[in-house]
């Protein structure tokens, strides 16, 4: 065992995976010899050198597209979105692409692609640099959708998203990727479409995921005196509503909490099928709690009054709880 | 007959047959055999086949929305390309492409796309895995004067040309992009000329005559497959018929004397002429190969005709694993 941070995790599982199939290789803005502007790639161009670990120009289309192709080929490509609002420049090869190749072909051909995009919000970045968008790549069918809450998890479900047949978006929130986790010296993977119960109770569920999972267990330990049963989703396609409905069956209660803003958002799908698959479980009305809706503003004061917090989890969660505001 | 004369029998019953499934086709439409979106190669016959001549079967070739002679060209199943436009199981893609999306990986052929100028990032990524491969291959990526003006293009080229991929930009410059002639489009009418800003070879071929695309091409493909990088060959050609089945031109874009010139200027005609002229077939002869892609062409129908449907419940069933949320 030995601490590591997310970005250290990362590295290391896309080492492993270089070196375990020669199919696999990087290719992204800055990711060679730079080592990526978060230094996620860093040593992959000395050991594997430039046609594994490819610089590109700032062409997002550009090299997302190559990605397709490449992946059409048989070779397995993982790319990075330095930040995801970036992302928008190459919608057309993720969606119309990578996303529906497979099936237009007549699954002729599998598209191993995964996109690792750093997001996240509360770092003063602005209004282009503070989104999280997983909500539009879970609604276009095709993707899996990633989003690990630790350097743990994010090795061994990086490691799956690489040997998963299917379009991956691996997203890495920027304010994760500095906290320490014992991480094993042995190889682990962790299955997509699994969450992790990351704590149990008998009155309450929260689920959530990547940013959401600290903020929430801060919020829990506010409250010694709640029972709450917490979930990291880690995937969001698949969903894992077999943990989900399970934990609403014994709690009756049920909040989700993330980052993305709670309008056509993750929150508004679990609350579709729980009511759907769940109903009769539930003893409140399920609330979803995220981000204000808006463009991010900058300023500080701004920026803190439309993000989740420990306090506004407390709250949403006592009133769950207790039925009074 | 030498097998030089043979070979130019071949290429012009080719060419004839990729002008009679465009003839046909629009008539099974009519007759509700066909559904969908169908768009017309008509009058760039020339292009794909004087490229494709030039190919290995397992050499790559990415098509248009505008990709009937494409796939004929390269080689594909006439009976399944037939059976894909109807929707049937026994198509190119199983039914679940259709006209736009026609696919034979075995061949090499990765696709029409419904996306004009979606294709060319992808192309470069079959080009990337080859030179990653070392598998001597060649990508060759039609798209068209109005894909020409996505910004997609210059990504691909820039990206190309700057790691020297084994890449053919194709670009028939049809001069219409969609509704719209390209001289209220193209800055430059001379697309070819591109090439320049990239350090590219950019050369621009009479799309009309047979044999000067035969000849260009194959001095590109050679240098692709050389590693000697990626070429742009501009084919100056025309779309003799509207963008497609229900969208018709205005008839101010199209003036008499200019349909007239490029009528003159048929590459079927131009090239049959040519055989006449040079001694390697009668009138008769042609004449009696018509009659065979007259035939070929009928078999092909029935085939398609008869095929069955696509399995609703194979389809229902890979979904529910592919798009699982």
């Amino acid at each position: 065992m030995k601490k590591l941070h997310m970005l250290d995790a990362i590295n290391v599982a896309i080492h492993e995976e270089m070196e375990r199939d020669d199919k696999v290789f990087v290719i992204a803005e800055d990711v060679g010899e730079y080592g990526g502007v978060w230094n996620a790639t860093r040593g992959l161009y000395e050991k594997y050198g430039a046609l594994r670990s490819m610089d590109t120009p700032i062409s997002e289309a550009g090299f997302t597209g190559l990605c397709v192709g490449a992946a059409m080929a048989g070779l397995r490509p993982v790319t990075e979105i330095m930040y995801m609002d970036f992302i928008t420049a190459c919608m057309d090869q993720l969606v119309n692409q990578a996303a529906k190749a497979d099936l237009m072909s007549g699954w002729q051909m599998e598209l191993p692609i995964t996109l690792r995009a750093q997001y996240g919000s509360g770092s003063r970045e602005a209004a282009q640099h503070s989104q999280s968008l997983e909500s539009w790549f879970c609604s276009v069918p095709g993707f899996k959708v990633i989003i690990p809450s630790n350097a743990y998890d994010a090795k061994g479900l990086l490691k799956s998203a690489i040997r998963d047949n299917t379009p991956c978006i691996f997203m890495e929130n920027r304010n994760l990727y500095y906290d320490p986790v014992e991480i094993p010296d042995e190889e682990y993977l962790i299955p997509l479409g699994k969450a992790s119960v990351k704590q149990e109770g008998n009155d309450l569920t929260i689920v959530t995921y990547g940013i959401g999972v600290p903020v929430c267990e801060k919020a829990i330990k506010k409250m010694p005196d709640a029972s709450i049963e917490l979930i990291d989703l880690r995937t969001i396609v698949p969903l894992d509503m077999e943990t989900v409905l399970n934990s609403v069956k014994k709690t009756g209660r049920l909040l989700i909490v993330h980052e993305a803003s709670a309008g056509f958002s993750v929150g508004s799908e679990i609350i579709r099928r729980v009511v759907e698959q769940g109903f009769d479980y539930l003893d409140a009305e399920p609330l979803v709690y995220g981000n204000l809706r808006t463009a991010m503003p900058f300023s500080a004061n701004l920026e803190d009054s439309v993000l989740i917090t420990p306090e506004g989890v407390e709250e949403k969660a006592r009133y769950l709880l207790t039925g009074v505001c | 007959m030498s097998k030089k004369n043979e070979q130019c029998r071949q290429n012009l019953k080719t060419m004839m047959i990729m002008r009679e499934f465009e003839r046909v086709i629009k008539d099974l439409a009519n007759e509700g055999f066909v559904d969908g979106a169908v768009h017309c190669y008509t009058g760039e016959e020339a292009c794909a086949l004087g490229v494709c001549l030039n190919l290995n079967d397992d050499d790559y070739v990415f098509s248009t929305h505008r990709g009937h002679g494409h796939a004929i060209a390269k080689g594909l199943d006439l009976k399944k390309i037939f059976a894909e436009l109807m929707g049937k199981a026994s198509g190119v893609s199983g039914g679940y492409g259709g006209s736009m999306h026609l696919f034979d990986t075995k061949l090499g052929f990765m696709g029409g796309n419904g996306i004009v100028g979606g294709g060319v990032t992808v192309a470069t990524g079959t080009a990337y895995a080859s030179k990653y491969l070392n598998d001597g291959k060649v990508t060759v990526c039609f798209f068209s004067e109005g894909a020409s003006n996505e910004g997609w293009c210059h990504e691909a080229m820039n990206m190309a040309s700057l790691w020297k991929l084994p890449i053919i930009f194709a670009c028939e410059n049809n001069l219409f992009a969609a509704t719209t002639p390209s001289y209220k489009t193209l800055a430059n009418p001379d697309i070819f000329e591109r090439a320049k800003a990239y350090d590219m070879v950019g050369v621009k071929c009479d799309g009309n005559d047979l044999d000067e695309c035969i000849k260009v091409s194959k001095k590109a493909i050679d240098r692709a497959r050389r590693g000697e990088g990626p070429t742009l060959i501009e084919f100056k050609t025309y779309r003799v018929e509207g963008h497609c089945r229900v969208i018709r031109d205005l008839e101010i874009f199209r003036p008499k004397d200019v349909v007239a010139w490029w009528a003159d200027h048929d590459p079927i005609k131009v090239y049959s002429e040519r055989l006449v002229e040079n001694g390697v077939l009668t009138k008769d002869e042609i004449a009696v190969i018509a009659k065979e892609v007259d035939a070929e062409i009928k078999e092909a129908i029935q085939f398609g005709k008869d095929a069955p449907r696509p399995s609703t419940e194979e389809f229902l069933k890979k979904i529910s694993e592919r798009y699982a949320i």
